[in-house]
């Protein structure tokens, strides 16, 4: 391990916006919860047992970050919000999180594949937080907020067994009978063009890496494409040669239909009972 | 589709110098995927450090029906059982 300046940047007083701040949370907060919910649709009425268990495992991994993500955001907002307020009063426009996330589970093979390209990128997104690792060597430290780095850390190990096991099941079925590998074919040239967005260097992360909270995010792109052609290439799938991509999640302006629909069922419990408690 | 997939055995280890014990089986197809499984099905709460998959097919067992003759005729040789002795407390658990 090399000295990583990691004492200096913490002990240093953090100079950010503290709009770009909380934005950035919600970003990571957002693809959380969002995912989290999602995956937690198959909870009874996955293909079998085995995998119903493993997706609503990974749902509870995401939803236990949401709740960090968020529950920072809120503090550090101090508008007397907590995560579970901001996961469930706020409106499709005030989310942050990307247009892949939002997409319907699909069939099996759709969620996996949604699950692969997400992981991904969230694992080499989370190693850059905690670790600073990435491809730009004077770019490498860890998020200069500690408390960034923290959960970080925390995440990046559950993320590494789900990018592990959703990269395996690509492969299995991508490279498995003539249905599947025509099926999983088709939900690449379906969600490919949401994956651009993912290491986008939208206006909030150039804020946020101005203010060493991530290193250069324009960094994790490379990463994120040599994994995925590796395993596309062991699964036997060819990504679209597209010239347009779809974004507009991460400021909140254009968000697919989905996220209504989801945010609908989601936060209805609580929206009809506000003052409800366990 | 899973009655498709053969059956798995699960063994885990809690702790290190522990043995692997059974805890239960599942569907898999193949060993790799058994593995994955058991982790999902059966270490959430911290159980093991450890994983063994093992194909149910592989296990020879005693019958049910022979266990008159198998093991009643332990039932009245208490002197093998190695009660009678004070352990020292530095052997540990056995």
């Amino acid at each position: 391990m090399s000295a990583a300046p990691t004492a200096q940047d913490a002990t240093a007083p953090l100079d950010i916006d503290p709009q770009v701040h909380v934005e950035f949370l919600l970003q990571l907060g957002d693809d959380a919860l969002i995912l989290g919910h999602r995956l937690s649709e198959w909870c009874g009425k996955a293909p079998v047992l085995e995998e119903d268990i493993a997706l609503a495992n990974t749902a509870l991994d995401l939803i236990g970050h949401a709740q960090m993500w968020l529950g920072y955001a809120a503090e550090l907002e101090g508008a007397g919000r907590s995560a579970d307020r901001l996961a469930f009063f706020r409106d499709p426009y005030d989310f942050r999180c990307c247009l892949l996330v939002q997409q319907p589970n699909g069939d099996f093979g759709q969620t996996i594949m949604r699950q692969f390209l997400f992981d991904t990128y969230h694992l080499a997104l989370l190693r850059m937080l905690a670790t600073g690792k990435g491809l730009v060597a004077h770019r490498s430290f860890p998020s200069a907020d500690p408390r960034i780095a923290e959960i970080a850390a925390k995440a990046e190990k559950e993320v590494t067994y789900q990018q592990e096991r959703s990269a395996d099941l690509v492969i299995r079925l991508g490279d498995g009978s003539e249905e599947s590998h025509r099926r999983m074919q088709a939900t690449l040239d379906a969600l490919w063009p949401f994956t651009r967005e993912l290491t986008d260097r939208d206006p909030v992360r150039v804020a946020a890496a101005e203010a060493r909270l991530i290193g250069d995010p324009g960094g994790l792109t490379p990463i994120w494409e040599h994994e995925v052609t590796k395993v596309l290439k062991a699964a036997t799938l060819t990504p679209p040669d597209l010239s347009h991509f779809q974004s507009g999640g991460r400021d909140g302006r254009r968000h697919t239909e989905h996220l209504g629909h989801l945010l609908a069922v989601m936060q209805s419990l609580p929206r009809s009972h506000p003052d409800a408690t366990w | 589709m899973s009655g498709e997939w053969p059956l798995w055995e699960i063994f885990i280890r809690g702790q290190h110098g522990a043995s692997h014990r059974h805890v239960g089986s599942l569907h898999a197809p193949d060993a790799e995927m058994a593995i994955k499984h058991a982790r999902d099905v059966y270490t959430r709460r911290k159980e093991g450090v450890s994983i063994w998959a093992v194909p149910s097919s592989a296990i020879a067992a005693s019958s049910p029906s022979k266990k008159g003759p198998m093991y009643d005729p332990a039932d009245d040789k208490t002197y093998r059982h190695p009660t009678f002795f004070d352990i020292p407390k530095d052997v540990g658990p056995m």
